[in-house]
């Protein structure tokens, strides 16, 4: 029996809950100085004088550099859609454009000395008017880059043709419109960034980096200090999450070894929570006009989105992701008619990157938020709106509007096997019956039923697995497991194909000398693109030991079976005589090269799993307030190689679902300075916010891979979000509200009934 | 380390740790639970040359009860005050508040005493040492005094405590006869500051169900716990619905806008909240004899 399917407890926690992790600020490095940045207290300004003298002879001070020391050229946004001319430099030179942004470096013998020091560089600011609003920036006579002439740094409507069809909306016999503001979120891994650039005798730079993807640092580093990628090392040892925010290269850990080489020392840089939510770069912040129009018995014919995303200040990742938006626009229906257009703006705030889900989400949201509208519009049931358009499982693979192939599918099975496991029926009636009595804790119900891309990105990852000459097992993947459980995922496609102990396997990866390739872990693709590997990888390390124990059971090698449940060859029909791995690997290994077989995978697509969500919540209409009382998903990521580990992807991914429908929002004052800087202020939900949430299975296998598996790290994410807001909006509509925006606080719910009220 | 740099002390005993404050005077601060003080000198939003650490100074600890008063020392824990028998009987309010401190992880180092002297607007107890009419002791090197609390709270963060002064102890009358006591917050989140909050006891006469004496005290809603005396007299007098006990007291509070929520929200919610826990307060005080 395989041990695929099962929950198999993670082999990393007892370390992580035992003796804990070894991070980048636990690395020892002799002699390792420490950075600090001095950072910009000013949304926009002119920097008139920075004044380091003070700073320089204080205590325990090595070195203080600013941008006029810097001899690296200023870097241009790292995706070629965004305006090339929007460079940021190293260090802020005559301007600063967030408050975050590192102004100038001080190097310290400790950390207290450098947070010391850092108090006493004195920068003179002129300060300029800020953008705050995205929806100011087009037209804003303020330019962030006076040089470039524009705030925009990316028209994705005019890239990809988009013209608003003067007849789009004909045969509708509704329209229903909307602004929703896709609210700004911050990542909030419990590892801030952590780095150390140390240069070796050879000239040879290794880099300690809390990332997610270690190969694509080396490379990088490398492309900047003009070095051969094999010049650079890069390490990543435990790292405490990332969501997305950890797959760019920061600019204060870009700037470590052009520190170290001045100072000619190792240096380490760890940020503070604070620094980490002004400068790691935030989530979505992206406001969409939608427009969608149908006929009176349900059928939807149109739906247009155009979107404004906010970049921040330095257009990157965050920037582009309306492109993601893009592609999974339509969602889970099939529309006749669908047009997609909209603008990147930069603004004076922290800038915006991946974050878990990054751009799925907003596209999810939008469409299932306009898909309520509409169903309340023609007052017919939101399920039975959505089941009428959905895309039917006989129609797969389906090509979209905007050019997705969704590989496999079966929605209306998703949202039949919700509305069961949640008795949607019931709890229709309750509604009602609370409804009638006009009491004030009001129940709302709201579905979504998303379709998301993961392994976005083509292009091929590494998997290998060596048998050593003990007859133990080595996995090596060129993902980057950040808390995702790779080691324990990666050794059961070992384990299954080899009948080797799950203990005998030992997992490798964040070390780019030992792992020439890889493009990490992001866009939930590690199992469909190294676990595939790691299986191919496995079964052509069976065919090379069957080889051996041919020989050693004088045999032909296609005679010969490897017993996956006792992890012993014998020859076919005499199971009797048999050789262990350890006397197979120990002959490989005396005899000739080893057993050792390194796949690059490339899949053939990208994957689309897809699911529904249910939320039931109670709003209390005297304040507002919002209790979650029930969350049932449906999930569907393909075949589930252990749904201990999918189940808890999907638990933190529904927290944060919920977390930015219901509470977490990134806010600055109207001169751009942060107000939610630190965990008191911005609410990152807690286990006490959330019921326990009730799994339903569904697994539905994609063709595109041996192992049918899809990712599922971003699944709740991206119908968790909409589902909330769907059922407080629900639990209002009898009052007359028919949106509110996100976070869905208290204050903001109550002022929605209250105009509401005023309307009637 | 994060805060800035300073000197650390480390008394036995109330007689040394005022001596240390009145030698250092505005540049010393007492260091008790931590919880508010250490995230601030951490922020760098607050910095002092001398730190006192009063956590060694054991008769600062305990509970005790006599003369129809309870008296808790400063330094003793919020986590103590939550679990103590004594206070669940005779100070059910304090008892009930307690929960809603933040975390039990704050609550196992944070101090009653160091609650009432950070005086945060939004902290439970000290609109519940308000709505009772506790009394703190203070200690200095010239002497000791005792405050009302009604008089102790003077702004955000600010209490009548000078400068070499020590918040010792706090003393609560032990509300007794037909009593009824109830609290009622609203945080965004479990363990958040109170957007608002109302903490409320009342006792009603032996022979019929009129108020014999009413304590409101209102959290979040102003620059200090707000009495509400509008609102109890009204009580007293016979003011029975809930909306009008609750607008009345909000006529008291005097509330701004912050990052988390409005001015005008806080009024109504805050109106809501007294509304609520008056009706509870005067359930449980009709149910029984204390
Ligand atoms: C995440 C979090 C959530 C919280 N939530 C809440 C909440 O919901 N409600 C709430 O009420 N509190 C909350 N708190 C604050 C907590 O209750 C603190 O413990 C309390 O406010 C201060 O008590 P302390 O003993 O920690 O004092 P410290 O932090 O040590 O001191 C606070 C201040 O009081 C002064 N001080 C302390 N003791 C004395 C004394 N004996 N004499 C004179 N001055 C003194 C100090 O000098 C300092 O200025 C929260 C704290 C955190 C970190």
């Amino acid at each position: 029996m395989s041990i695929l399917g099962n929950r198999v407890v993670r082999l990393e926690d007892p370390r992580f809950l035992t003796v804990g992790g070894t991070y980048v600020d636990d690395v020892p490095l002799d002699g390792a100085l420490f950075v600090t940045y001095v950072r910009s207290t000013m949304a926009h300004a002119v920097i008139s004088s920075i004044d380091t003298a003070e700073a320089r002879v204080a205590p325990g001070v090595v070195a203080i550099f600013t941008a006029a020391d810097v001899d690296l050229a200023p870097r241009p946004p790292a995706i070629p859609m965004l305006n090339m001319a929007m460079t940021r430099p190293w260090l802020s030179t005559d301007r600063v454009r967030f408050v975050g942004e590192p102004v100038a470096a001080v190097v310290s013998e400790t950390r207290a000395a450098g947070v010391d020091a850092a108090e006493l560089v004195f920068v003179d600011y002129e300060p300029l008017p800020a953008i705050v609003d995205p929806e100011s920036a087009e037209q804003s006579e303020v330019l962030l880059f006076p040089d470039v002439g524009t705030n925009i740094a990316m028209d994705i409507g005019a890239m990809m043709g988009f013209s608003p069809a003067p007849d789009f909306f004909d045969g509708c016999d509704v329209v229903v419109r909307q602004r929703i503001v896709n609210n700004r979120v911050a990542p909030c891994p419990m590892e801030v960034r952590a780095a150390a650039a140390v240069w070796g005798p050879d000239g040879r730079l290794t880099q300690w980096a809390s990332t997610q993807n270690p190969n694509a640092l080396r490379d990088s580093l490398a492309e900047a200090y003009g070095l051969e990628p094999s010049q650079v090392r890069v390490i990543a040892p435990d790292v405490g999450g990332g969501f997305g925010a950890k797959t760019g290269l920061s600019t204060e850990e870009h700037l470590l070894p052009w520190i170290a080489k001045r100072v000619d020392r190792p240096v380490r840089f760890v940020e503070t929570r604070t620094e980490s939510m002004l400068t790691m770069g935030h989530g979505r912040g992206q406001t969409q006009f939608v427009e969608l129009g149908g006929t009176r018995d349900g059928k939807v014919l149109a739906w247009r989105n155009v979107v404004l995303q906010d970049a921040g200040a330095y257009p990157g990742m965050g920037g582009f992701l309306s492109f993601m938006t893009r592609l999974m626009a339509s969602g889970v229906y099939v529309i006749p008619k669908v047009e997609f257009g909209g603008k990147t703006v930069v603004t004076n705030t922290t800038p915006t990157t991946a974050y878990r889900g990054a751009g799925r989400p907003e596209a999810a949201a939008a469409i299932e938020r306009a898909m309520d509208l509409f169903a309340v519009e023609i007052g017919m049931d939101p399920a039975e709106v959505r089941r009428a358009n959905l895309i039917q499982k006989d129609q797969f693979p389906y090509a979209t509007a905007m050019g997705a192939t969704y590989d496999s599918g079966d929605y209306e099975q998703a949202l039949d096997l919700l509305l069961d496991a949640a008795g949607y029926r019931a709890l229709r009636d309750e509604q009602a019956r609370r409804r009638a009595e006009g009491g004030t804790r009001q129940l709302g119900l709201g579905l979504a039923v998303y379709v998301e891309i993961t392994s976005p990105v083509p292009g091929p990852e590494f998997g290998g697995v060596e048998v050593t000459a003990d007859g133990k097992a080595v996995v090596r993947a060129g993902t980057f497991s950040h808390g995702q459980g790779h080691a324990t995922a990666f050794a059961m496609i070992v384990a299954d194909r080899l009948g080797i102990a799950l203990e005998d396997i030992e997992f490798v990866q964040g070390d780019t000398d030992l792992i020439p390739t890889g493009q990490g872990t992001m866009g939930s693709r590690s199992l469909q693109t190294a676990g595939v590997a790691v299986a191919q990888a496995s079964t052509q390390v069976a065919d090379k030991a069957r080889e051996v124990a041919a020989n050693l059971l004088e045999a032909a090698p296609d005679d010969v079976v490897l017993d996956t449940a006792s992890g012993n060859f014998h020859v076919a029909g005499s199971p009797t005589v048999t050789r262990s791995w350890s006397e197979v690997a120990a002959a490989a290994h005396a005899d000739g090269d080893g057993l050792r077989v390194d796949i690059d995978f490339t899949p053939e697509g990208a994957s689309f799993p897809f699911g529904a969500h249910l939320a039931v919540v109670e709003v209390d209409v005297e304040t507002g307030r919002v209790e979650l009382t029930r969350f049932v998903a449906v999930d569907d990521s393909g075949r589930i190689l252990n749904p201990l580990i999918t189940e808890g992807q999907r638990h933190g991914g529904i927290a944060q679902g919920v977390a930015q429908a219901l509470m977490e929002e990134v806010r600055y004052d109207e001169d751009g300075n942060p107000v939610t800087a630190n965990l008191a202020d911005y609410a990152m939900i807690s286990a006490a916010e959330l019921p326990s949430f009730e799994l339903v299975p569904m697994e539905t296998p994609t063709p595109l891979n041996e192992l049918g598996a899809k990712g599922i790290g971003e699944s709740g994410t991206i119908g968790a979000t909409p589902a909330v807001q769907n059922a407080v909006v629900d639990a209002l509509s009898h009052l007359g509200v028919r949106h509110v925006d996100m976070p869905l606080t208290a204050e903001r719910v109550w002022q929605a009934i209250q105009s509401a009220g005023e309307k009637a | 380390m994060k805060p800035a740099p300073f000197e650390y002390h480390r008394p036995d005993t109330v007689a040394e740790a005022v001596t240390v404050l009145a030698a250092h005077g505005d540049e010393a601060k007492p260091l008790a639970g931590g919880q508010s003080l250490v995230p601030m000198l951490a922020l760098r939003l607050a910095r002092f040359e001398h730190l006192v650490d009063v956590n060694f100074v054991d008769e600062l600890v305990g509970i005790d009860r006599a003369d129809g008063w309870l008296r808790i020392g400063a330094m003793t824990r919020q986590a103590a005050v939550e679990r103590d028998a004594v206070v669940a009987a005779d100070a059910p309010l304090l008892a009930r508040a307690t929960p809603l401190i933040g975390h039990f992880q704050i609550r196992n180092r944070g101090t009653i005493g160091g609650s009432l002297a950070h005086a945060d607007p939004a902290s439970e107890y000290p609109a519940v040492a308000v709505a009772l009419g506790a009394e703190v002791e203070i200690a200095a090197a010239g002497g000791s005094r005792t405050v009302a609390a009604a008089d102790f709270f003077l702004g955000t963060w600010t209490t009548a405590l000078a400068d070499g002064e020590l918040l010792t102890a706090v003393r609560l009358p032990v509300w007794s006869g037909r009593c009824g006591f109830a609290i009622e917050e609203m945080a965004r989140r479990l363990g958040d500051f109170a957007l608002a909050g109302a903490a409320v006891a009342i006792r009603l006469n032996d022979a019929d169900d009129g108020v014999a004496a009413a304590g409101i005290g209102l959290f979040g809603v102003g620059p200090t716990p707000v009495k509400a005396r509008r609102a109890e007299a009204a009580l007293v007098a016979g003011e029975r619905h809930p909306a009008e006990i609750g607008r009345l007291a909000m006529a008291d509070a005097d509330p701004t806008d912050d990052v988390h929520a409005t001015a005008g929200y806080r009024t109504r919610v805050g109106a809501h909240l007294v509304a609520r826990a008056v009706e509870r307060a005067l359930a449980e005080a009709r149910g029984g004899q204390r």
